[in-house]
């Protein structure tokens, strides 16, 4: 009895004193092996007799379990140790910089563009483009602009070389020739709006020799020029994101529109570099319109007896650098990394109606 | 067109003030670019009267004084020696922005006695320079009144606010002072004063007579061209008032001959010219000059006009380009004593020509390009020589007229329902006959009107153009927005396929780490020529720059010259990108739209090495994760060995889909980097978005979702092949040996040297084999090695044991 009761307290001893799996394998064999202490002592089981067994059976079992478990147990402690121990060894310093990657951006063209359409598809209005290189005919005579009108002095044209063919063409200088393809294209009832590239002959601190505009057009019966009115108001009010917006109508004049009519919105731009809009006492110049000159319907085979439309449009440069607060249009094609980064929009801010045009 | 208040107020009855009137010229399409008034920064000072003033307790040289602002009484100190009881002067309270200090006027205490506002000298309001004193306005002032007047009656002030308005290119009735009043005055915001102008009577036949010279194509360049000889005249100074009033408008005063004809032309917008006739040779005549011939003009420059560009010239030769600019040598001069006054009227579209040609501004072209009121050829004549006989002096001949003036304008049929239906504002039937007839339109009522316009509005021409008179001047502001119906309660989508491949490519790039760019379409040529362009048939013919002059063939030289800019300020690892047009040729039709990007420089340096830099290979997984995007689905397509000219020719690729490129790929050719000044190396992809077809519409539902229930197996072969061979190649033949069995082959390694012949490399492959509709004996999977095996041998390969 004592002797078991001793054999075990010394086992249990070396098992917790195993300082590493093999110390404790040795055990294991020393004890629970075919010649281990504990297997020789199960084996003198069979020449005990029953009354014997009775007694010295649970007590030799009780010793085999104990052990068993300890190993066990220290088995798991030892390996949790080793763990620890490796893990320790493995330490990263969490603090040094990941792999550099690039932070890409969309130019604030592009996200004007976006947004400006998200509002254009909600009133109904699709996407129409055309080409950079425009016939001078779209450019200016179907826009009841013909040669040598004092109009063509206000846009100074790029003009490009003679072709092949002996005719010439010109960059266009504003996207409406993309409206009169719409027209001979289409039948009424249009609604589209022409983003794009436009190009004149001008560079300064405010102008650039390529700049964006976006023109929007309705051609359709019994439109007039409340619907033009109501049409911009609402373009303004959503993209600039501000309910406070106060527009100004004023008469004004361009050979494809008739009557014309530009737009102004209401700023303060008393403190220098700032602009605050829908309050103050300076307006701000946001673009033309008019309805449709009856000449421009025609020369594009549309019946202006029984059609009308309405035409606005507005800089898209213009419209970032107001809405963004961007001081001058020339960074805008420098593709300064600098600029690129401090103005451009995150890859997935993607503008929408539902989720707000901007962040 | 710059002019007056004063001015203004000479052709118009008003009581409204400047501000009104300009608020009132914007409304109706004369835009004020700016008004200058001189009292607008006075608005706040009023009318003081000092009722005490007492030595200041504790200073000698100052003044407490009780000063009334017409309510209360306040206490100022005041240094001035005119400060005494009785006098009015200028009060400025706390809160008012001095003008010539800028500061706001605070309370303040002045040697421990409160001041509780301040008089002012006409240094400290930007009146002059006095400030000996404060001001002593009149003792009629109004105490309490705003200062502005009193300033006015006690001639400190001039109150005549300067307008400036931009007159656009239909309007050249609005290029005068009485044009602009008369605008006003239609609108109700005053009455117009109108005085017919008085002939002068002549006492003799003009000895000088005038002829049109012109072909009948070219009638209509000057209809009508009208003169007189005035002899006798003394040129000099013209009155003061003259002077004055058109230094207001920032006009130099030249002489009275001079400042008589531009006085009228800023009055009347009827241009004159004063011609020395004894300078003259012979008479006078309008004609298109000769191709080539030479003018020496006002401005003493020397134009060479061409043939399309009117004269005016003598016997001998051209004297002043048409209504553009005078000549130099047949104008008036201090010892002029004999003129001929000529008022005629030029085609506008012929002087806009040649002014744009020649590149002369002058007032006169101004006016003619706009349109001139023909009608007031002659009335500008008579009262031009009246101004000439009452400063100068001499006597008028006959006038002499060549050619006959036009007819009046024809009707127009204007229904006034169209002011509703076409300008969306109902008006009044009344009011819109009233508003033409104070414009100056003729107005016939029958049920339809028959509308003539007057002879200074040669931009009226049809009904659009009577609504747009109606509405400007009735109100714009007036019209009612009336929303623009949709059909669907959801908005229906609008973009088409390919706009929105472009919008997805543009974000797909991006989320790669590339900062988007907008650059110009045009490049220089000789950046041009490395890329396939540069030809004649793409040049600008008036470039804004010479090395602006070419349509670029391609994006990536704009890509490449932003990156050398970027790298010259320190920024030389790059990922650049843009989406927009190249041309292949100066046609319409000859635009594509492509997406290109540029990776220039190195990987960024980091702790753990390695990374990607601008290799091949960076831009071919940026290429293939954008066609992935922009078509849905892994690009299919096989990627071939070889690109253009401006990539490396043996490290650059090609995708095409048939016979179009879509996209082509590689590290840029070291002479093209080195035309751009980079010295660092450059990777890039151009996609042609256009050549990308449009995928075939299967309906929204995806097919059905079928996984094999069979497992797959993975093999590994590695082949020795000869060095130049293509990778792509061994894949190939690989996908041939079962094109149902092969799920995926790929490229694990590729090895040269040691243990692999010389002009030989070693290319191992992983074949994912699926099968579909049982599990593969090992026979069967061993038949399908042999045969991958045969097939790749057949490109000259042999296994690798």
């Amino acid at each position: 009895m004592t002797d078991i009761a001793a054999l075990q307290s010394e086992i249990l001893a070396q098992i917790s004193a195993a300082a590493d799996e093999a110390a404790l394998e040795a055990v294991r064999v020393g004890t629970l092996g075919k010649k281990g202490s504990v297997s020789a002592l199960l084996a003198t089981m069979g020449k005990l007799t029953p009354d014997e067994r009775k007694v010295q059976g649970p007590l030799f079992n009780g010793l085999r379990d104990a052990v068993t478990e300890a190993i066990a147990a220290r088995k798991a402690e030892l390996a949790e140790a080793a763990l620890d121990a490796r893990l320790a060894g493995e330490t990263l310093d969490a603090t040094l910089p990941a792999r550099p990657e690039n932070s890409g951006t969309i130019h604030p063209i592009s996200q004007v563009l976006d947004e400006v359409v998200a509002i254009f598809a909600e009133l109904g209005f699709g996407v129409a483009e055309g080409p950079d290189v425009e016939f001078d005919d779209y450019n200016f005579t179907k826009l009841n602009i013909p040669p040598d009108h004092p109009a063509r002095q206000m846009q100074d044209t790029f003009y490009v070389a003679p072709q092949v063919d002996g005719t010439s063409h010109v960059l266009r200088t504003h996207t409406s020739p993309v409206q009169v393809r719409a027209m001979l294209n289409t039948k009424p009832p249009i609604r589209i709006i022409s983003p794009g590239r436009t190009y004149r002959v001008d560079s300064d601190a405010t102008h650039s020799p390529m700049f964006h505009q976006v023109e929007a057009l309705v051609v359709d019966k019994g439109i007039h020029l409340g619907h033009l009115k109501w049409t911009v108001e609402q373009f303004c009010k959503a993209f600039f994101e501000i309910d406070q917006i106060e527009l100004r109508a004023r008469p004004s004049f361009f050979p494809f529109t008739e009557p014309s009519l530009e737009w102004d919105m209401r700023c303060d731009r008393s403190v220098p570099g700032k602009i605050t809009f829908g309050t103050g006492h300076d307006w701000l110049e946001l673009g033309g319109s008019g309805m449709v000159h009856r000449k421009v319907l025609e020369n594009c085979g549309i019946d202006s007896s029984q059609y009308s439309g309405f035409a606005f449009g507005f800089g898209l440069d213009r419209m970032a650098m107001l809405k963004y607060g961007m001081p001058d249009i020339r960074g805008f094609f420098e593709s300064d990394l600098r600029w690129l980064k401090h103005y451009g929009f995150q890859p997935l801010d993607i503008p929408t109606l539902e989720g707000g045009l901007s962040r | 067109m710059k002019f007056t208040l004063s001015w203004l107020k000479e052709h118009l009855d008003t009581e409204a003030s400047a501000a009104e009137i300009a608020a009132r010229l914007t409304a109706i399409g004369l835009e004020v670019e700016s008004i200058t008034d001189p009292g607008a920064g006075l608005k706040d000072f009023i009318v003081g009267e000092v009722v005490t003033a007492e030595k200041h307790p504790n200073a000698d040289k100052l003044r407490l004084c009780k000063v009334s602002d017409g309510k209360d009484s306040l206490q100022i100190v005041c240094g001035a020696p005119n400060a005494r009881a009785g006098i009015k002067v200028v009060l400025a309270r706390p809160g008012t922005v001095i003008p010539a200090s800028g500061d706001v006027l605070k309370l303040g205490t002045i040697r421990g006695v409160e001041s509780r506002g301040m008089m002012c000298s006409a240094r400290e309001l930007l009146l002059g320079e006095d400030h000996n004193g404060i001001i002593e306005l009149k003792a009629g002032a109004r105490v309490g009144a705003p200062v502005v007047a009193a300033l006015v009656e006690a001639g400190l002030l001039a109150d005549d606010p300067l307008f400036d308005v931009a007159i656009t290119p239909n309007r050249g009735d609005a290029a005068s002072v009485f044009g602009i009043a008369r605008d006003l005055a239609a609108s109700g915001l005053g009455t117009l004063k109108t005085d017919k102008v008085q002939p002068v009577a002549g006492t003799f036949p003009s000895p000088k007579t005038i002829t049109l010279d012109f072909t009948p194509e070219n009638k209509d360049a000057c209809p009508v061209f009208a003169g007189r000889l005035i002899r006798g005249v003394k040129n000099g100074p013209a009155p003061q008032w003259v002077q004055d009033r058109l230094k207001s408008v920032g006009m130099k005063s030249i002489s009275a001959l001079v400042d008589a004809t531009n006085l009228i032309a800023q009055d009347r917008g009827r241009p004159l010219h004063v011609f020395d006739a004894d300078r003259l040779s012979g008479n006078l005549q309008a004609r298109m000059a000769r191709d080539g011939e030479p003018v020496a003009a006002l401005d003493e420059k020397t134009y060479v006009l061409d043939a399309e560009t009117i004269v005016i010239a003598d016997d001998s030769h051209a004297r002043g380009i048409a209504g553009i600019m005078g000549g130099m040598d047949s104008g008036s001069f201090a010892d002029t004593k004999n003129v001929f006054l000529e008022s005629a009227w030029f085609d506008p579209a012929r002087i806009a020509r040649a002014g744009r040609k020649l590149s002369i501004v002058s007032d006169a072209r101004y006016r003619f390009e706009r349109g001139v009121d023909p009608q007031f050829v002659l009335p500008g004549l008579e009262l031009c020589t009246r101004l000439i006989l009452e400063w100068c002096g001499g006597e008028a001949s006959d006038v002499v007229i060549a050619g006959a003036l036009p007819p009046a304008h024809k009707p127009i049929a204007f229904d006034p329902a169209l002011v509703q239906s076409f300008g969306g504002i109902v008006v009044p039937r009344e009011k819109i006959i009233g508003t033409l007839q104070e414009l100056g339109f003729v107005v016939e009522d029958h049920g339809v009107l028959q509308v003539v316009p007057p002879s200074w509005r040669h931009d009226v021409d049809g009904p659009a153009d009577l609504v747009e008179e109606v509405v400007r001047i009735y109100g714009l502001a007036d019209v009612p927005s009336v929303p623009l119906e949709r059909g669907n309660a959801v908005a229906a989508p609008v973009l088409s396929k390919a706009q929105r491949r472009t919008r997805t490519a543009r974000r797909a790039i991006a989320a790669r780490g590339f900062n988007e760019c907008v650059t110009f379409s045009f490049i220089a040529r000789e950046q041009a020529k490395l890329f396939g362009g540069g030809d004649d048939a793409r040049q600008l013919s008036n470039p804004i720059a010479s090395d602006l002059d070419a349509l670029r063939p391609s994006i990536l030289p704009s890509l490449l010259a932003a990156g050398a800019r970027n790298a010259a300020r320190g920024f030389a690892n790059l990922q650049l990108f843009e989406i927009g047009a190249a041309f292949d040729s100066g046609m319409p039709e000859a635009q594509k739209t492509v997406a290109a990007a540029l990776r220039t420089g190195h990987a960024e340096r980091h702790w753990k090495k390695g990374g990607e830099g601008t290799e091949l290979f960076a831009v071919k997984a940026d290429l293939l994760a954008t066609l992935e995007a922009i078509t849905g689905a892994p690009m299919s397509a096989p990627v071939t060995q070889g690109g253009p000219a401006w990539y490396h020719p043996g490290r650059s690729g090609t995708i095409a889909m048939g016979p179009k490129v879509i996209a082509q790929f590689g590290e840029l050719h070291p002479k093209v980097l080195a035309a751009f000044g980079l010295k660092v190396p450059a990777a890039g992809f151009e996609i042609f978005l256009d050549a990308i077809p449009e995928p075939k519409s299967k309906g929204k539902a995806k097919p059905l979702f079928a996984p094999s229930a069979f497992q797959a197996i993975e093999r590994d072969f590695a082949f020795v092949v000869d060095a130049k061979l293509a990778a792509g190649e061994i894949v190939k033949a690989v996908k041939l040996a079962d094109r149902a069995l092969i799920d995926s082959v790929s490229v694990f390694d590729v090895y040269e040297g040691k243990g692999v012949p010389d002009g030989k490399k070693s290319v191992a492959v992983a074949v994912r084999i699926q099968p579909r509709d049982a599990t593969l004996t090992e026979a069967e999977i061993e038949a399908l090695a042999q045969k991958i095996v045969a097939g790749v041998v057949k490109l000259g390969a042999t296994l690798r044991s």
